[in-house]
């Protein structure tokens, strides 16, 4: 008993701790030399990136700016390191890069485009970031009319039209819920916007309004879309539409409905079945014939329904994901204080549901707009199309890796956006200390 | 499932029971598919009663509770909650689901909401009242349950007995006339049960009208004025507490009470 008595007289000093625990050293020891097996390991993949690196990097930086042909690029190159392999000639990419990122868009009309892009990355701000103030929130809400005028141009008066017919169905829904019920409220709002955007809008704004104050931006025809601008075009329309109808489609096929259970798991099945490029062969050839003749119906917005279809049927099956790990509690919880269905759908079970899913919808989104360099098979010229037409060019041809290093480059930069951006997302949304 | 004495002195001054009837239950029956669960319920509750139910498993006690805030449909009777006809109607189940509070077993607060947010959203959505007021109604409940502090942390990172204790509140929050409770207490540590009994007895003490299941017999004895033993899907028996427990009458009643008190 008495010898396992102790009593400490004095208190040891704060010593630092070995060598081999931290810095340098102790950081090479643990991660890359912890045992034989894990240093030859080592040794192999310090050579293989050496070797990547010691062909790509002398390609990317000892290359040529200033030529006016292949040709020209391969003599430079000859004259300044007695070789022309291994030296990539960036002057294809100095001398076409505006065509790459916006095909043939009137170049006078350029600011259109940027300023489109610019009021995008604004209003997508009080989205994606809370700090934002929150009044931003009307720009983010006309945008989506704001987008097609400036791209397409035109009398402003049509957009704001669509505007108001948006405004009126809302209007209705608001104010005669009450007297008619949800189901009659909504209804009414559809018949009501409809009869705005055929009848009323037209007359009173495009013909009444459109006359005395002729507001206008010079039209640009789809044919002339191209190059980066399009991919994104048709990418940013595809992702923003596809998640509230991937939303509404993932409840239709939970509902007990059987008529909007049955719709919703045919339609995501049907347009899961089929590969892409098969709808846009649709959009592009097809419609055409179901189409009275003489309809124009714009190619670009073909496609965008077409890619926004497909993503809304991948991201319906990603949210129902995200609905099934909900524990059936929350479920229960929102019931059994009295919120309705539209309440707690909206108040406990998508927040949940969403922040589960983040990383599927990112993947989904991303993986939907590298899908937009498909539409160059249906002739629209998107940058790969672009890069075959710099190619058809005498002084270029035979040019490949400097063009699709560049387009991967720009792909890469927005795409690797939206997947740091998740990763930042879901680690603010975290309340759970898990 | 243990006997857990409660160390304080019940208050019964206030809890009266008054001769209106607060849930009314006539010939009620549920199918599970073609498993009859519940097999003609009878039960009237008056306001102010706190009657505990209690059971062997899978005897279909949280069936029929939540068969009273209409979590689960019942197929023949009927069901009268505070002078509401029960029935299929969407809207009479909103209203009497915001007249009728519920706990449940595994709490479920809403994990990505605040305690405070929690404890708000009904009121502000479904009674429409003003933020600020539902806040302070909020604070007040928090208080009342001893967890005030807690208010602007995530359920998360609570302990279970606060968490069950955020529940209770957020049910309050809306002012309920009637709360279930489904087996409050069985998720929980011992030290933890204490805290969350305590918390209802206070709430008994005020006069809340109470159906709960549990197996918290010390609770049943303390607290309760009507104790009812379930099986099979059928009230095989109730009576006062000091009865119910002293002298049962029905041998199912019996063997269930030597296996939980282990005589
Ligand atoms: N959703 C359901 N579908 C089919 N059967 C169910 C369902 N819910 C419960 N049951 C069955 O109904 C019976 C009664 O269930 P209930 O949950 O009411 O029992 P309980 O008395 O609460 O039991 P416990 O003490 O284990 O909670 C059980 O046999 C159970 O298997
Ligand atoms: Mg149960």
């Amino acid at each position: 008993m008495s010898d396992q008595a102790f009593v400490r007289s004095e208190i040891i000093e704060e010593q630092t701790p070995p060598l081999t625990a931290f810095g340098l050293v102790g950081w090479l020891k643990s991660n890359l030399f912890s045992n034989w097996f894990n240093a030859i390991l080592t040794f192999i993949s310090l050579y293989f990136i050496w070797y990547v690196l010691s062909g790509v990097l002398p390609w990317i930086f000892l290359s040529v700016w200033n030529a006016g042909s292949l040709s020209e690029c391969r003599e430079i190159a000859t004259a300044t390191w007695g070789d022309s392999h291994g030296h990539a000639c960036w002057a294809v990419i100095k001398d076409r890069w505006i065509q790459l990122l916006f095909g043939f868009y009137p170049s006078e009309l350029y600011w259109r485009p940027i300023l489109a892009f610019v009021l995008l990355l604004i209003s997508l701000a009080p989205v994606l970031y809370t700090s934002v103030p929150k009044k931003i929130f009307y720009l983010t809400a006309v945008y989506p009319f704001i987008l097609p005028w400036l791209m397409w141009g035109g009398s402003v008066w049509a957009y704001v039209s669509a505007l108001l017919g948006f405004v009126l169905g809302y209007a209705i829904v608001r104010y005669t819920s009450e007297i008619v019920g949800q189901l009659g409220a909504v209804i009414l709002s559809v018949i009501g916007a409809i009869v705005w955007w055929l009848y009323i809008g037209p007359l009173l704004l495009s013909q009444g309004v459109g006359a005395i104050l002729p507001l206008a931006l010079e039209p640009v025809i789809s044919r002339d879309f191209g190059g980066f601008m399009l991919a994104l075009l048709i990418g940013v329309v595809a992702i923003g539409c596809s998640l509230p109808i991937g939303i509404v489609l993932a409840l239709g096929r939970q509902s007990d409905l059987l008529i909007l259970k049955t719709i919703s798991v045919w339609f995501i099945e049907f347009i899961r079945g089929v590969p892409l490029i098969t709808l846009l062969f649709v959009a592009s050839t097809l419609l055409n014939i179901f189409m009275p003749p003489g309809t124009n119906f714009d190619i670009i917005l073909r496609v965008m329904i077409m890619v926004t279809l497909f993503a809304s049927a991948y991201m319906a099956e990603v949210i129902r994901g995200g609905l099934a790990a909900l524990p059936r509690g929350q479920f229960e919880g929102a019931d059994s204080l009295g919120l309705n269905y539209w309440q707690s759908q909206r108040l406990i079970i998508m927040p949940q549901a969403l922040k589960i899913s983040i990383p599927g919808i990112v993947s989904t989104f991303i993986g939907v707009f590298k899908d937009t360099t498909l539409v160059s098979i249906i002739g629209l010229m998107d940058p790969l199309g672009l890069s075959q037409g710099i190619r058809a060019n005498a002084e270029w041809n035979g040019i490949y890796w400097e063009l699709f290093a560049f387009i991967a480059f720009l792909f890469f930069i927005v795409c690797f956006s939206m997947s740091r951006y998740s990763m930042y997302l879901e680690r603010k949304l975290q309340t759970d200390n898990r | 499932m243990s006997d857990l004495a409660i160390d304080r002195e019940v208050d019964r001054s206030q809890m009266q029971v008054s001769d209106e009837e607060a849930i009314q239950i006539t010939e009620m029956n549920k199918w599970f598919g073609t498993f009859h669960v519940l097999r003609d319920i009878n039960l009237t509750v008056n306001k102010g009663e706190r009657i505990v139910v209690c059971g062997p498993s899978g005897s279909g006690k949280s069936t029929l509770i939540r068969c009273i805030n209409a979590l689960e449909e019942h197929q023949r009777g009927q069901i009268i909650v505070d002078g509401t006809v029960l029935s299929s109607d969407l809207k009479n189940v909103d209203k009497i689901r915001s007249e009728v509070g519920m706990v449940f077993q595994h709490f479920n607060l809403f994990p990505h909401l605040t305690i405070l947010e929690n404890c708000t959203l009904a009121p502000i959505w479904v009674r429409k009242t003003p933020k600020k007021e539902a806040e302070e109604t909020a604070m007040h409940f928090l208080e009342k349950v001893k967890i005030p502090e807690q208010a602007l942390k995530y359920p998360g990172q609570l302990s279970g007995g606060q968490q069950q204790r955020v529940a209770i509140a957020r049910s309050l929050c809306m002012r309920p006339r009637i709360m279930l409770f489904d087996e409050p207490t069985s998720a929980l540590d011992p030290e933890m049960i204490k805290e969350v009994l305590d918390t209802m007895i206070e709430l008994a003490q005020d006069g809340m009208t109470m159906l709960c299941v549990t197996h918290e017999m010390g609770f049943a004895r303390q607290v309760a004025n009507r104790v009812i033993f379930m099986d099979q899907g059928q009230i095989v028996e109730q009576n006062e507490p000091e009865e119910f427990f002293n002298n049962p009458q029905s041998d199912r009643t019996k063997l269930f009470l030597s296996q939980i008190l282990g005589h």
